[in-house]
């Protein structure tokens, strides 16, 4: 009843759209970061007027679905003379979107520095610069490290939309597919196992990364 | 050809509004029916059953929605049975969102001290009067924030309906986009709706989650 054999003429297919779902993961999980920790660290230490802004994109994108997000981008923008590629378009729409969740991850590891640590480090006279990347950001990455890359992950998952908007990734690729020979169940079938597979490969990664990045904690 | 308003255009999108939030609860509900067998499933000493939830969720987690949602709708048409795209989406936001809860629920169970299934057993208390009278008082009350802050997920999970045909706020956001040539206006407002709806929840997940801090 299913025909798995029908799938192995299009394997070049499916490795290329996963490998632009790669790649476009990869590129925004290190974009989103830093949009994240930019806006977290204005969130905590900023003057009112940026804090008001960071919180209101905080949650207008926690509060409305990536589709219509990436919708807005692709199709609203052009209209204000913003003409982006579909590529580009969700590439700037998984960042603004794991740039606002990770936003709220990280701002939750800042608040679990104690005061007395920044405090300290000022008595010890280290600079602003100093204090934020050592005193601050290290040991609050650590602590969040977990829920952040689970939503790397997420977002990864999530990206399956932006083959609505035509790029051409693991999504298309199933759906090219399936629209030439048929097989629908197949084709989904197998592309949602490709993605579990990358969700696993992903968690690895970012363990193995955690350990690299984490890695003074085992040399005391 | 018909010239679409602004009335049209926000009437049009208010009464897709409908199908969304009546999407949403149906979802929900599932999903919180089938996460609470998962749940009892994984609280039994049966070892090969927690396996099964354990991939269960592994399974749902770890592969796209919009995927489930493809082969809840073509999956099961393949094997014979004619599925509807709204009978699809329920299906699929169910699986999904019990895949979630569970683990939000397993999280809000291990919080308890181990001592207290020790201590209530002691007591001479049977498994499921410790869980009774114990366990679900306490977990329940941890339960709530994070479950009220899952179902923002569960609406904005919804949109994805529109991709498979279901008319919902986003699919007639796309018609109306189609028809008017308005997208920045018919998506802003489409966002807008979205926003209107899951914030209240967000606010209210989030006053959930100091009530009972506190109260702890």
């Amino acid at each position: 009843m299913l025909h798995f054999s029908d799938l192995l003429q299009y394997t070049d297919v499916f490795f290329s759209g996963l490998m632009t779902t790669v790649e476009l993961t990869l590129l925004t999980t290190v974009l989103g970061i830093v949009v994240g920790s930019s806006c977290a660290a204005i969130r905590q230490y900023g003057n009112t007027v940026s804090k008001r802004i960071v919180a209101v994109y905080v949650e207008l994108i926690r509060n409305t679905p990536f589709i219509v997000q990436l919708f807005f981008i692709f199709f609203g923008l052009p209209s204000l003379g913003l003409k982006l590629s579909p590529w580009q378009a969700s590439m700037i729409a998984l960042t603004i979107n794991l740039g606002a969740y990770s936003t709220e991850i990280i701002r939750a590891g800042l608040n679990s520095i104690p005061k007395g640590q920044i405090e300290a480090a000022k008595v010890l006279g280290m600079t602003f610069r100093q204090t934020l990347t050592r005193i601050i950001f290290t040991p609050a990455f650590e602590k969040i490290y977990p829920a952040l890359t689970s939503q790397c992950i997420i977002v990864m998952l999530g990206s399956a939309v932006i083959s609505q908007i035509s790029v051409e990734d693991l999504t298309y690729a199933a759906n090219l597919v399936q629209s030439r020979n048929f097989r629908a169940f197949e084709s989904y079938l197998v592309t949602a196992f490709l993605y579990l597979g990358l969700a696993i490969a992903l968690r690895f990664l970012f363990n193995q990364i955690g350990k690299r990045l984490f890695a003074y904690r085992e040399a005391r | 050809m018909i010239q679409f308003s602004n009335y049209d255009i926000i009437s049009n999108l208010l009464y897709a509004t409908q199908w969304t939030i009546l999407l949403s609860i149906a979802a929900f509900i599932g999903g919180t029916s089938v996460a609470l067998l998962l749940t009892a499933a994984r609280l039994s000493r049966n070892t090969a059953l927690q396996k099964c939830v354990r991939l269960y969720v592994e399974l749902f987690q770890g592969t796209p929605l919009l995927m489930q949602m493809f082969l809840c709708f073509f999956g099961l048409s393949m094997l014979g049975y004619e599925i509807s795209a709204w009978s699809a989406a329920i299906l699929s936001l169910t699986l999904f969102t019990s895949a979630f809860l569970v683990e939000i629920w397993r999280g809000c169970i291990d919080t308890l001290p181990k001592g207290q299934w020790e201590a209530s057993r002691c007591l001479g208390l049977s498994f499921l009067q410790t869980l009774r009278h114990i366990i679900l008082p306490q977990a329940i009350r941890v339960a709530v924030a994070p479950t009220v802050g899952f179902s923002v997920q569960v609406i904005k999970g919804t949109a994805l309906a529109s991709i498979i045909g279901f008319v919902e706020l986003t699919k007639v956001g796309t018609m109306l986009n189609n028809a008017t040539f308005e997208p920045f206006k018919v998506f802003a407002l489409v966002a807008l709706i979205y926003f209107v709806l899951c914030y209240p929840l967000s606010l209210y997940s989030k006053y959930l989650e100091k009530k009972f801090h506190v109260s702890r």
